[in-house]
């Protein structure tokens, strides 16, 4: 819990909570505020690698203790001392946006574009933010967990203007 | 913004002959491992600007496995990178064995190192087979397809399955290595060194391929780490990153290995890597077989671990479904695994795999994000092959050892 | 009159022959190619189609012949049209110049080995006017290669029979191999040494193929100039390129190693030598292919320019120096 209390100490504004995990420390941070925390524990704490950075949708979930509908995930790695740590931001469901770490990790750029096609969530200051699995017309955001389960694919836009086309030629 | 859309856009205020030479290559094309798509903005044979599009072979493994229990979803594991999928599958169940706080027994442990290096080895055989086919050494691929074939072989006796194993269970495997497994291992290392010696005498010291590989795509560690390369591509600029060493799982701790790194970080110094640590699992195997004999008779599959057909009907399906939003599943209040969050990474054949699993309780994962290397290091090919030519392009794309299965999930 | 028809007779029946002769070489070419490259790379080749696959290659020819002519809706149709022919006929008239063996060839004329250089610069249009024709990106940049390729390594093949040609004294290709059988060496390969090397790389070049096809690179250009064509247009010029590789063997042999001529005389088979030696020469070039990786476009010029040029030049001098002082 070491590395939580420095940043409690740091950055009292943006960190929420902390807690002990398996695998490493989780702190909880506000948006305001969290790039310049981001951006220090790169740079003075050496948590240089990106792992991963991922969106969770807790709509409906049973244990939760919060209000927020989204959350942001991030896994950074220090190689000097062998520390995971896990960060997260919790974003509302009214105004889903969290700022853009792509100034910091390049590799941050599809993982954004990947977390806004499947959640919806804007990244402010992202350079080119466009869906990436999913087709540029698709409606929705597959990963949320209002997004129908069973719908055909009748239901999406471009098929109907294909079916459509298709039948005018007979 | 798209290239494409921006190409239009530019297509329509300018004289037809400023225009750039612009190529779709793929998503049929022999060289891209797939159904990759790039679109080139070239300036004669010149890369100018580089626009991969993936999600041809989008699945949705994140949601489908949000619908299957915790022992279904190995079984998607198998898909992501279907060329090393025992990996894959180690990966998941390293995951949900945190999250269910499971032991798992030794010899099971060491069964995994196993197979998990074996997917090593089948990978990178098949990663050299197509870089050298892509730079145009056509002998060199069938030799690999050769000595892959004898591995697939082994694990079809292992498992009955060449390529989507499932071998792997949460808590262990699925069963014990067979005598004979044993004796075709064994006999496997003793012969492989010899043969990679001989892929090594075709190309190593071939002028051709020293001179469309050296100074080609060159990375430096710190632009590495920040294009989030993982595995021999970030060793390959002389990092020494591996996460068998950094968070060592299985039975990697038990076991010795080196971790070689490059020099100059261009497309030689990553094959020369790749070489090596085909040499370096091969050892690794050997170590775990001799180990192996010490726990004869040892059970391969943790007593308290999940059944495979867990409880059902946990999340219940509302009795209605939605007009729009179709059948929607609620978590009833019984618990089946622990709440909470996992993260497990392992170093797969191509760069580092990541799996975090939130659970809500019942028998379906409530998320799981799994962050593959494909998918990264498909968005660092723009930055590498600026001011390259097509046929760089092409030994790029083979230097990064992409799988789109693995990228597109 | 008698002596004319009769001539005619004799002409055009060495003309059919030779046609059928070569095709065929052609064909099995490509069954020997596979057949090689197989056991090279520990796999079986073609074995289903008659004894060992021994009919593949009519097969293969059946198939294409009764395959859809594809004809792309954007192409430019009566170059698409023309383009494969123009590779197949410029690639293969030059085995009509050249002497199988003491009194045989068809059409010996003075300028026999200008003649065949004049023809493989052309052949360079069939594959200029196709990449253009076929409205393709791919094809185009194939067909830029190849335009590229062409030139540059026709100077320095150009330059390596200059040399030839100055030590025998005559640009006729039977004179050329009756030079050669009485100077001291029997064959232009030793005094030529660099003129070969030169000459070969080049012929590789020429041909497109590995390590240098890359006008066709697979793995890059997905088939390159061609990549439009189907059926019998497709095979055309799959014949070019094999076609390619036996006049430039044939070349080859004619102008270093000294054609017909061997170390004893054959009763009753006159080309016995010159076949041994083209054979020889035709594994040379399916051995690089198994072995070889693929050139990049600038290191190809690069070698082309800075090494192949300069080689063939000082070639060149040496042998008008020699010449100059005996």
């Amino acid at each position: 819990m070491a590395l939580y209390e420095e940043l409690k100490t740091k950055f009292p504004e943006v960190v929420k909570e902390g807690f002990q995990e398996v695998d490493g420390e989780v702190v909880v941070c506000n948006r305001e505020g969290f790039l310049d925390l981001i951006a220090w524990l790169k740079q003075e704490k050496g948590f240089i690698h990106l792992i991963d950075l991922c969106g969770v949708d807790y709509l409906g979930y049973k244990p939760k203790t919060f209000e927020e509908r989204f959350e942001v995930v991030y896994h950074v790695f220090n190689l000097d001392e062998r520390k995971l740590l896990r960060l997260k931001v919790r974003v509302p469901e009214e105004d889903p946006w969290q700022y853009s770490i792509t100034s910091l990790w390049k590799e941050a750029n599809w993982f954004e574009r990947e977390c806004f096609d499947m959640f919806g969530i804007v990244f402010k200051g992202h350079p080119d933010l466009r869906r990436v699995l999913m087709p540029e017309d698709w409606k929705g955001y597959p990963l949320r967990k209002d997004y129908p389960l069973f719908s055909e694919e009748e239901d999406w836009e471009p098929y109907k203007v294909l079916v459509e086309k298709y039948k005018r030629r007979g | 913004m798209s290239l494409v859309l921006e190409v239009n856009k530019k297509q329509k205020g300018k004289d037809s002959w400023e225009e750039p030479f612009y190529l779709n290559m793929g998503p049929q094309h022999p060289s891209t491992h797939g159904v990759l798509r790039l679109f080139l903005e070239l300036e004669g044979e010149t890369i100018v600007n580089c626009d991969p599009i993936i999600g041809y072979l989008h699945r949705g493994i994140e949601k489908l496995a949000e619908n299957l229990n915790y022992n279904q979803t190995i079984v998607l594991s198998d898909r992501l990178d279907y060329i090393s999928s025992a990996a894959n599958n180690v990966a998941f169940a390293l995951a949900f064995e945190k999250l269910f706080k499971l032991e798992v027994p030794r010899r099971a442990k060491l069964i995994r190192t196993i197979v998990s290096e074996m997917a090593r080895i089948c990978s990178h055989l098949l990663w050299l087979a197509t870089h050298a086919l892509d730079i145009g050494a056509m002998t060199v691929f069938l030799y690999c397809f050769r000595d892959r074939e004898w591995l697939l072989n082994i694990y079809e006796r292992i498992c009955g399955a060449r390529l989507t194993h499932t071998y792997v269970r949460v808590g262990g495997v699925r069963r014990d290595f067979e005598p004979e497994v044993i004796e075709e291992l064994y006999r496997f290392v003793e012969e492989f060194p010899k043969r990679i010696t001989d892929y090594e005498t075709l190309i190593d010291t071939n002028r051709i391929w020293l001179k469309r590989t050296k100074n080609i795509a060159v990375v430096s560690a710190e632009e590495a780490f920040n294009l989030g390369l993982t595995g021999p591509c970030l060793r390959g600029s002389g990092v020494s990153y591996d996460v068998r060493k950094f968070r060592p799982y299985d039975a990697y701790s038990e076991v010795e290995f080196e971790v070689p790194v490059g020099q100059n970080g261009d497309t030689y110094d990553r094959y020369k890597v790749r070489m090596i640590e085909l040499r370096q699992s091969n050892w690794i195997i050997k170590q775990c077989l001799d180990k192996l004999s010490e726990t004869e008779g040892e059970l391969v599959l943790a007593e308290n671990s999940p059944d495979l057909l867990m409880p059902e009907k946990v999340r219940e399906v509302s009795a209605q479904p939605h007009p729009k939003l179709g059948v929607m599943f609620k978590p009833k209040e019984k618990e089946i695994v622990p709440v909470g969050e996992a993260f497990a990474s392992i170093e797969s054949p191509k760069g580092e795999l990541s799996v975090y699993v939130v659970s809500d309780g019942s028998s379906r994962p409530w998320r799981l994000r799994i962050r593959t290397p494909s998918f990264v290091h498909i968005s660092a090919i723009p930055h590498m092959t600026k001011g390259h030519m097509i046929a760089d392009l092409v030994a790029i794309i083979g230097t990064l050892d992409i799988v789109l299965g693995d990228s597109d999930r | 009159m008698e002596d004319l028809w009769s001539n005619l007779f004799w002409f055009l029946a060495g003309t059919v022959i030779l046609l059928i002769v070569s095709l065929l070489h052609v064909a099995y070419l490509t069954y020997a190619e596979r057949k090689i490259i197989a056991r090279m790379q520990q796999r079986l080749g073609p074995n289903r189609v008659g004894p060992r696959g021994l009919l593949q290659p009519i097969a293969d020819m059946l198939k294409l012949l009764t395959k859809e002519d594809i004809i792309p809706a954007q192409v430019d149709k009566p170059v698409f049209y023309i383009a494969p022919f123009i590779s197949l006929v410029c690639a293969g008239t030059g085995i009509a110049l050249v002497p199988l063996w003491e009194n045989f060839v068809i059409s010996n004329i003075n300028v026999g080995l200008l003649f065949i250089l004049a023809l493989s610069s052309l052949s360079a249009y069939g594959v200029i006017l196709s990449g253009w024709a076929s409205n393709s990106r791919y094809a185009f940049l194939g067909g830029l290669r190849a335009s590229a390729q062409v030139i540059s390594y026709e100077i320095a093949m150009s330059l390596a029979l200059l040399s030839v040609v100055l030590m025998a004294g005559s640009l006729n290709l039977g004179d050329i191999v009756r030079a050669q059988i009485n100077s001291p060496f029997k064959v232009y390969l030793i005094p030529q040494l660099i003129g070969f090397f030169v000459f070969i790389i080049s012929a590789v070049a020429e041909c497109n193929r590995t390590p240098f096809d890359l006008p066709e690179a697979e793995t890059e250009l997905v088939a390159g100039y061609f990549v439009e064509y189907s059926g019998m247009r497709f095979a055309l010029f799959y014949l070019a390129e094999y076609f390619g590789m036996l006049v430039m063997s044939a070349l080859a042999v004619t102008c270093f190693l000294g054609g017909w001529a061997g170390p004893f005389e054959v009763p009753y088979v006159p080309f016995f030598w010159f076949v041994v030696k083209v054979y020889a020469l035709l594994f040379f070039y399916i051995w690089i292919r198994a072995t070889l990786p693929r050139y990049r476009y600038d290191q190809l010029m690069d070698l082309g320019w800075k090494v192949l040029i300069p080689l063939g030049l000082i070639n060149l001098f040496l042998t008008a120096l020699i010449k100059l002082i005996f």
